[in-house]
């Protein structure tokens, strides 16, 4: 069974990672990553006021959603979506938990509704006016390779240009005892049906088995290895440089997708 | 407009929750009028409220080699995945398959966040997690998912769909692609929510929480009662394309997937997003409004959710077309109202049988005729079932009834 689609814009942030065109040359490891270089991103599409009220999740994944979405030249408003993330809102998952042990009548009615997993994708079909279809999934370690099939999958069923993004945030406070994570990682991908435009031909097969974990720029290998929205690094390398590539990425415990990207053809 | 898509076969579903565990207690509950709300009786959740509550979940054990996912979610999805012998039926179809053949599509709004907030009460004296809290299975959305798929030994895609109140509606349109493009021959699909700190107190602080038990489309409704839910499927290649699949099994024939666009914890204001969400589900399966016999509403309870979903059903169909709410039985199951109101919208089809809306005296003026309080015996052809969550997230439903 194979699945093909194109991938017509990418998006990326992440700690010294600021955008996909900024940051080419130091996923193909060119140039130095300043991991140290976090700070919140600041998605154009909300508003001064939204911005600083936002949860960190839904900033990763609007500014991601935009960047991919720009770079496409694709209308929002008629893109189904796609959001996976393996744990979520962190921040918002520590608050809730600590404010129920002491003052649990104290929960704060913004934070409950951005705590749900689909805030990010919520707030871009506000943000954009996107009333197609959107979801947010998880598949614990395996989250950006089974969100990659789901929605290549749907682009190709529906023969629509789908949005994928995924993230995941540092751990905040005890769940940091249980969750690795201590950078966040955002990345998006628009993939169309055919190739009408330009971009990368993707082509994904299922094969049975564990999944190798393909190498990644040894400056990233502490995020590859921590947070799974990273996981999409070897796929961003491939994007990164100026030839075809073969990787296998992890689409579950038991699941292998077999990838090849193409040359991004303009 | 979405082309039509070929049926898919339910060749196996079952539902757990305050109105008992399997088919025969909820047609029964259901035929009875009998509600499954009870006053909030969680002493570590002090909120006078009512609840539809699975009984006897604190004694479920799970199987030893599965013990590192405890957490009342995955407690009531083993429960549930123990009734009407799904189980068993799960794993013929995993050996009729293959274990990589068979995709795993389950939907969840808290997934076990409960055992998380556990862990916080249980924090040592240096705020750290205790070491029978340091499983990082269970402290995650994908709990439920990773959980059953241990527990049927299956190998192909699995997702857990998160997507607030229609988490467990979307599954069906998943798995309707994965088996359309070949990437799996059958699908397991389902959807488990659990009562927990954060719901109930968190729709507390919305000021959506019903102090009495809902009274779902009643002009004085004030709000929801929160409830808990598992509910599974089996979704094979219909009857017309696979010869051993029985033709008296019922059909998921159409969904509808959409935003609204609008607002994170309200409706919008002339359910534009649930009209198209409506119009795509109608699309796949090839049929008009008039089509349609009976819809299971998502009908929360809530003054705006209700007053939405009624003008819609008003105008979009015929007075012949009934529908319900099912949630004064249950309670709002979040995560898991779309597989528990997807499986009653099954029992209707399958048994001639339409429920009223438990709870509710005098229907909201916005309602048409559609909407009814009392039960009703007719033989149903097609029938809908509506989910809609936060985000501005809904989802529609289209199942038909069995051939005889």
């Amino acid at each position: 069974m194979n699945l093909e689609v194109v991938i017509e814009g990418v998006g990326l942030w992440a700690a010294g990672l600021p955008g996909w065109e900024a940051s080419r040359a130091r996923i193909s490891g060119e140039v130095a990553v300043d991991t140290a270089a976090a700070t919140r991103p600041a998605p154009a599409l909300l508003a001064p006021t939204e911005r600083r009220r936002a949860p960190d999740s839904v900033l990763l994944a609007l500014e991601v959603a935009q960047q991919a979405t720009a770079m496409a030249g694709r209308d929002a408003r008629d893109m189904p979506i796609l959001f996976a993330s393996a744990f979520g809102d962190l921040a918002i998952s520590d608050y809730l938990c600590a404010t129920l042990t002491g003052a649990p009548l104290q929960v704060s009615p913004t934070k409950f509704h951005n705590s749900v997993h689909n805030a990010p994708a919520g707030y871009w079909a506000i943000a954009t006016g996107c009333m197609a279809g959107t979801t947010a999934m998880s598949a614990g370690e395996a989250t950006f390779g089974a969100g990659l099939l789901e929605a290549a999958l749907l682009a190709q069923s529906e023969n629509v240009p789908v949005l994928f993004a995924v993230y995941d945030l540092a751990a905040s406070g005890p769940l940091g005892d249980v969750i690795a994570c201590r950078l966040p990682f955002a990345a998006a991908f628009v993939l169309a049906p055919g190739h009408e435009r330009g971009g990368a031909s993707l082509r994904l097969e299922l094969r049975p088995g564990t999944a190798a974990l393909a190498p990644a720029p040894s400056l990233l290998q502490a995020v590859y290895q921590e947070n799974p929205a990273a996981r999409c690094l070897p796929l961003l390398s491939a994007l990164a440089e100026p030839a075809a590539r073969t990787f296998e990425l992890s689409a579950g415990p038991q699941l292998t997708l077999h990838t090849e990207v193409g040359l991004w053809l303009s | 407009m979405p082309a039509r898509i070929q049926p898919l076969a339910i060749t196996a579903y079952t539902a757990t929750s305050a109105a008992g565990r399997g088919l025969e207690q909820h047609t029964a509950a259901l035929h009875e009028r009998r509600s499954g709300l009870i006053e909030n009786n969680f002493p570590e959740h002090p909120l006078p409220c009512f609840i539809g509550r699975v009984a006897g979940l604190e004694d479920v054990e799970l199987p030893e080699a599965l013990h590192a996912y405890d957490a009342r979610n995955n407690r009531l999805a083993w429960l549930g995945l123990n009734q009407d012998d799904f189980f068993a039926r799960a794993l013929a179809l995993r050996e009729r398959y293959g274990a990589g053949r068979v995709a795993l599509v389950l939907g969840t709004s808290t997934s076990s966040i409960g055992e998380t907030e556990t862990a916080y009460r249980e924090l040592d004296s240096a705020g750290h997690f205790p070491a029978s809290q340091r499983r990082p299975a269970v402290h995650q959305p994908h709990s439920l998912g990773a959980f059953v798929q241990a527990a049927l030994g299956l190998e192909g895609p699995c997702l857990t769909i998160a997507t607030a109140c229609s988490s467990s509606a979307k599954v069906f349109a998943s798995a309707e692609r994965l088996l359309r493009t070949g990437v799996a021959d059958a699908a397991i699909v389902g959807g488990v929510d659990t009562l927990c700190g954060s719901v109930l107190f968190g729709f507390n602080s919305l000021a959506l929480v019903s102090p009495q038990p809902c009274r779902p489309f009643d002009v004085e409704r004030c709000g929801l009662s929160l409830g808990e839910a598992a509910g599974f499927g089996i979704l094979e290649r219909s009857a017309a394309q696979t010869a051993d699949v029985d033709k008296s099994a019922p059909r998921l024939i159409g969904y509808g997937e959409s935003s609204d666009a609008h607002h994170m914890s309200a409706p919008h204001p002339q359910g534009l997003g649930a009209q198209r969400a409506l119009d795509d589900a109608l699309a796949r399966a090839g049929l008009g409004a008039s089509d349609v016999d009976y819809i299971n509403l998502h009908g929360t309870s809530t003054p705006q959710n209700d007053a939405v979903e009624a003008a819609l059903v008003a105008r979009a169909f015929p007075a012949t077309t009934l529908a319900s709410s099912t949630k004064g039985w249950t309670g709002h199951t979040l995560g898991a109202a779309g597989i528990l109101e997807a499986v009653i919208t099954l029992i209707a089809l399958q048994r001639s049988f339409v429920p009223g809306t438990l709870n509710a005296r005098t229907l909201d003026p916005v309602c048409g005729p559609q909407i009814i309080l009392d039960n009703r015996e007719r033989a149903l052809r097609v029938a809908l079932s509506n989910s809609f969550g936060f985000g501005g997230n809904n989802c529609c439903l289209a199942f038909a009834r069995g051939d005889a």
